[in-house]
């Protein structure tokens, strides 16, 4: 079927005669005839990213003149107002903050694992900040920053890296999805959720995350096919931070972007500055208002990068050069954060100071909760397998508890 | 029309109906009283309504289970009655149908899923193993997954490849799956009923050769029973499909038939054998089970599968374990042999039929 250049959606935009409702609607599939209705563009222009990816303000700091942001007719994006950004930047600084504690955490053995998103921490801030109370986030492992900026205590969850147990928050009571390690399965679990709550008239908008090499996956392609055939409010928000562990995007895809892989599925795609907060939440939160209205899913691209390794267990001076790393330090989404705001007049010293203290208290939260020796229940083994141990699990319950008791007795008589 | 869903707040939690019983005893008077002869496939059809009828988010989903009611029409007529909401075609991807799944799960509602064939199974392995079976115990029993994924399963129909997997080996084998397999048309009902209550995932091996198999059962007589609480739970209980005294075969799903026919040829020998039927592989039954090897002194293990690695080597694992002292010989396995499924010319060599039974049966090292 053909999308663009239809003589019906020309008809709505005034181009020629106009077509009934229905005969559109049989034209087009879900989410482009909403959009060509909406915004008046051809479902093609809809569908396909803006030319150049959104950007508001530069890596300086400066606010880019609105003809250079990216916005085309369709892919206007507003400035975000003033609060948001300002809670987005005390967002971004104590991200920062936890990314490099849990490093050192990590480096001094207190911690099994941390995959860092220091460099993405704007990605991070605006994937929480987007979204309404009663909506959901689906994180990948990387996005503990979100997590924590969607309100998530920050030990619960530190609890998959600290190695006490998998996941340490409540998925229902936050509405978000425990931190998937699995490529790409978390965005269907998205999906679903998007299903449910639209079968029962609910309005919940749900934004699934993952990275660029994770679009290779198939469960990226059937998620985002499912949220487009049944046209559920779901955002997919892809941080293409270039590296997937050590093999660059070029080995991942030749796409002109990723964001270009919406229009195969009939949704609409978009790209933006990952290191920009306020383009970050310029086009999602529009991407969750249109979600929300009704528009079925979207997929946005944010285009960043993962200043440190994949985790500590990796050495990424093998497949990469100081002088790209030095590139990215330059476009780091704090720095360019602060001056913005201090230039606005939005921000003074003192302000500067209370955040930071903000900072260092959640610092001292994770050095505290992850530096002392959280007692683990042997028996939780077999509590939660099913909703009920089974038999079987009872008596390998009943033998490991024997084991314990016999170790016991017998590390008491060796005290006597 | 479909019915409203209810809103309810409570995520994760039961959405109960209210309108269910009265739904479901009217159309229940529509059914002759007393037993008829139904087939496998009406009564998992007839499951399938029920608890549609008394739980909302009950939701029946896969590929062409819609319009067409399936390729087997388990869920035949269910879409009509229910409405494109809560019955419905999905894209073709196993994945995705799966892992869909979990997110409404999550989300409070109950879906049951059709796989369309045993081997079209696999690509949703991963959802399967990774989230469907570990959500619960990776949230610490916060998140409980109540869905049931039905696969039509094994062989004996002619089919060409890649339709008559015998695949409940990588589930029985994934900690957090319950597998359940009926044998008979009555436990399909219950146990269907069974499944798609519980709020642990199930895997629901549908033995695909007994599809058209009947039985006579009083369907109405069934749902009063699951509905009034009246009969006993299936899950974690094996059944004696026959009673005997010199041997005991296990079986479960499509071997269970064969194990009966070989029991009645073994008696005109003068052969006395006990059948089991596992029914549920994951809870498994051991008390029964090991009762009735421990009264026979002899055991055969029957099943499709592979041998190898398998089901079958597990139950003899298990009442090697508890019985060694009541056996009077080596327990014996007739299984499939550990080659791919063959070609439909080829399978009745593949398949453990009566004679390989009963050949197993008189190498269990009798005196006199």
């Amino acid at each position: 079927m053909t999308i663009s250049a239809n003589d019906a959606v020309r008809g709505k935009t005034g181009q020629g005669q106009p077509a009934p409702e229905q005969a559109e609607d049989t034209y087009l599939p879900g989410a482009a005839a909403e959009a060509v209705r909406k915004f008046g563009i051809t479902a093609e222009d809809y569908m396909l990213p803006a030319r150049h990816q959104i950007q508001m303000v530069d890596q300086d700091g400066n606010v880019k003149q609105y003809s250079d942001q990216g916005a085309e007719p369709g892919h206007e994006y507003p400035l975000p107002d003033d609060e948001e950004l300002l809670a987005a930047y005390e967002q971004l600084v104590i991200g920062r903050r936890v990314n490099d504690q849990n490093s050192a955490l990590v480096r001094q053995g207190r911690m099994a694992v941390y995959p860092s998103s220091h460099g993405q921490e704007a990605c991070q801030v605006a994937a929480a900040l987007c979204l309404a109370d009663g909506d959901w986030m689906f994180p990948t492992y990387r996005d503990a920053v979100a997590v924590m900026a969607r309100g998530v205590d920050p030990i619960q969850a530190m609890t998959i890296f600290r190695g006490d147990w998998h996941s340490g928050y409540d998925p229902l009571r936050h509405k978000v999805g425990i931190q998937c390690t699995p490529l790409t399965t978390q965005l269907l679990h998205a999906v679903g959720v998007a299903h449910a709550a639209k079968l029962r008239g609910e309005d919940t908008v749900v934004l699934a995350m993952c990275g660029d090499g994770a679009t290779s996956e198939g469960d990226f392609h059937e998620a985002l096919n499912f949220a487009a055939v049944f046209h559920l409010p779901v955002i997919f928000f892809v941080q293409n931070n270039q590296y997937a562990i050590s093999v660059p995007l070029a080995h991942q895809s030749v796409a002109p972007s990723l964001a270009h892989k919406a229009v195969g599925y009939g949704m609409a795609g978009e790209r933006v500055d990952g290191n920009d907060v306020v383009a970050l939440l310029a086009v999602l939160d529009r991407a969750v208002k249109l979600a929300r209205e009704g528009s079925g899913p979207l997929l946005v691209e944010a285009h960043t990068y993962r200043m440190q390794a994949h985790t500590n267990a990796d050495d990424a001076t093998r497949y990469r050069q100081d002088s790209e790393v030095a590139q990215w330090v330059a476009r780091d989404p704090l720095s360019r954060m602060r001056a913005y705001l201090t230039d606005r007049g939005l921000l003074d010293d003192g302000g500067e100071a209370r955040i930071t203290e903000k900072a260092e208290a959640v610092a001292t939260q994770l050095r505290s909760g992850l530096g002392e020796d959280v007692p683990v229940d042997p028996q939780d083994l077999f509590k939660y397998v099913f909703s009920k141990p089974t038999p079987q699990l009872r008596e390998q319950s009943a033998l490991l508890a024997d084991e314990l008791a016999r170790d016991a007795a017998s590390d008491t008589e060796a005290t006597q | 029309m479909s019915p409203t869903l209810t809103t309810s707040s409570e995520a994760n939690g039961n959405v109960s109906s209210a309108t269910a019983r009265a739904a479901a005893s009217a159309a229940a008077s529509a059914e002759t009283a007393g037993p008829q002869p139904v087939t496998m496939a009406k009564a998992l059809n007839t499951a399938m309504l029920d608890a549609m009828r008394a739980e909302d988010s009950v939701l029946v989903f896969g590929e062409d289970v819609g319009m067409l009611g399936g390729v087997f029409r388990i869920t035949d007529g269910l879409m009509k009655t229910f409405g494109e909401q809560r019955c419905f075609d999905t894209p073709l991807a196993e994945s995705g149908i799966v892992g869909m799944a979990v997110g409404m799960a999550i989300n409070g509602m109950r879906p049951v899923l059709e796989m369309q064939f045993d081997a079209f199974a696999y690509p949703a392995f991963e959802q399967i193993v990774s989230h469907v079976a570990k959500m619960h115990n990776r949230t610490k029993g916060r998140v409980r997954l109540p869905m049931v994924i039905r696969v039509p399963y094994a062989g004996g129909i002619g089919g060409v490849e890649h339709h008559c997997d015998s695949s409940e080996s990588y589930y029985a084998h994934t900690a957090g799956l319950k597998v359940y397999t009926p044998a008979t048309v009555a436990d399909a009902y219950r146990m269907l009923r069974e499944a798609i209550d519980s709020d642990d995932p199930v895997m629901f091996m549908e033995p695909k050769k007994l599809y058209w198999s009947r039985d006579l059962v009083d369907l109405q007589a069934l749902r009063d029973e699951y509905e009034g609480k009246t009969g006993a739970a299936t899950e974690g209980r094996a059944a004696v499909a026959r009673s005997g005294t010199d041997a005991t075969l296990i079986a479960y799903g499509p071997s269970v038939p064969t194990a009966l026919a070989a029991a009645a040829a073994a008696a005109e020998e003068g052969r006395s054998l006990e059948v089991i039927d596992i029914r549920t592989i994951v809870p498994f039954d051991d008390e029964t089970v090991a009762a009735s090897v421990r009264k026979t002194g002899r055991a055969v293990v029957i099943a499709e599968a592979h041998g190898f690695a398998s089901v079958s080597s597990e139950i003899v694992a298990r009442v090697q374990e508890r019985c060694f002292h009541h056996l009077a010989a080596p327990i014996r396995r007739v299984t499939g042999f550990d080659v791919p499924y063959p070609a439909p010319k080829l399978e009745h060599y593949y398949l453990p039929g009566v004679d390989r039974i009963l050949d197993a049966v008189d190498d269990l090292q009798w005196e006199g």
